[in-house]
């Protein structure tokens, strides 16, 4: 991706998520209250952040594919489910993965 | 004090991810600056990092932050704020200052507005230096996959997303939305995977429960 683009990433997501925030503030009747609207927009979160793990994670490109990444998010996983606080959880990945990749 | 170091990690996990996937450190201060929705951000940094296309990467961003514009919703008629306050008061529209809020609702409405001043402009400040510090730490050290940062940005995405696992019903929607993410990535363009992910959400939110 090139600079500019980069740029232009930056800009357009700086502008739409305020505008988000600002339309909030500004509309006079709660018609963005419907509630299947409100049900869609309270799972919306967890489906883009799941694809998210997995995007980062286990994905080369258009490759699923398993290397040190994978061993790193087995351990935040873990860390998780033992109620470890964030700092912990991404730490321990980190350090995981790091091993994995320098024993390869 | 606590949401403050929470804050302040996921500032440095943002501010690392950001110049992993290529932005400079004043592309990144930029971003808490002026985004200033972590989740929407770390998606925005994520698509780029993941070989996306630019419009994937803000869709994204804008997905996870339509919430805000519904936590603006319920803010607005509490704080009964206009012009530059009110500009002011969007702005730090976020999960944790709407959180805040809502939950002083019992100690009455001066005491929402204080929660919600006081943690907004609180997280800002916090979000904003440790987004500066991940991304110079992040330059520091060159190759991400040598430190592990390439699974520590994942680590951090789970980090964000378990918290929001309180029900069955929401565990089975991260599944399926994994599930789902991982069976169209060789489909698709990479990037986009993650934006058509949404068709969970959409599908699973449909009918009530």
């Amino acid at each position: 991706m090139s600079t500019t683009v980069m740029w232009i990433v930056l800009a357009a997501t700086c502008v739409l998520c305020f505008s988000l925030k600002l339309l909030g503030h500004l509309v006079p009747e709660p018609w963005l209250a419907n509630p299947r609207l409100q049900r869609i927009n309270a799972l919306i979160p967890i489906s883009l952040l799941s694809a998210l793990v997995v995007a980062q994670g286990v994905v080369v490109k258009t490759h699923v594919v398993i290397d040190h990444r994978l061993a790193g998010l087995a351990v935040a996983l873990a860390a998780l489910f033992a109620k470890a606080p964030f700092p912990v959880v991404v730490v321990a990945a980190a350090a995981t993965s790091a091993l994995v990749y320098h024993l390869h | 004090m606590s949401v403050a170091i929470t804050v302040g990690t996921y500032g440095v996990a943002f501010g690392a991810a950001s110049v992993a996937a290529g932005f400079t450190v004043l592309q990144s201060c930029l971003f808490s600056l002026l985004t200033f929705t972590g989740a929407s951000q770390f998606a925005a940094v994520g698509v780029v990092a993941s070989g996306g296309a630019a419009a994937s990467a803000v869709a994204a961003a804008a997905l996870l932050g339509t919430r805000n514009a519904l936590y603006g919703i319920q803010m607005a008629p509490i704080l009964k704020v206009k012009g530059v306050r009110r500009v002011l008061a969007a702005h730090i529209t976020i999960d944790e200052s709407t959180g805040v809020a809502l939950s002083q609702a019992p100690r009455g409405v001066t005491a929402m507005r204080a929660g919600f001043w006081i943690t907004g402009t609180g997280v800002f400040v916090f979000w904003n230096i440790f987004t500066l510090l991940g991304a110079l730490g992040a330059k520091a050290l060159g190759n991400p996959a040598s430190w592990g940062l390439d699974a520590a940005v994942p680590a951090a995405f789970l980090g964000l997303l378990w918290p929001r696992l309180t029900t069955n019903f929401l565990r089975v929607v991260a599944v399926v939305s994994m599930t789902f993410a991982i069976l169209i990535t060789p489909w698709l363009p990479a990037g986009l995977p993650i934006i058509a992910t949404t068709v969970v959400a959409v599908g699973l939110g449909w009918r009530a429960r």
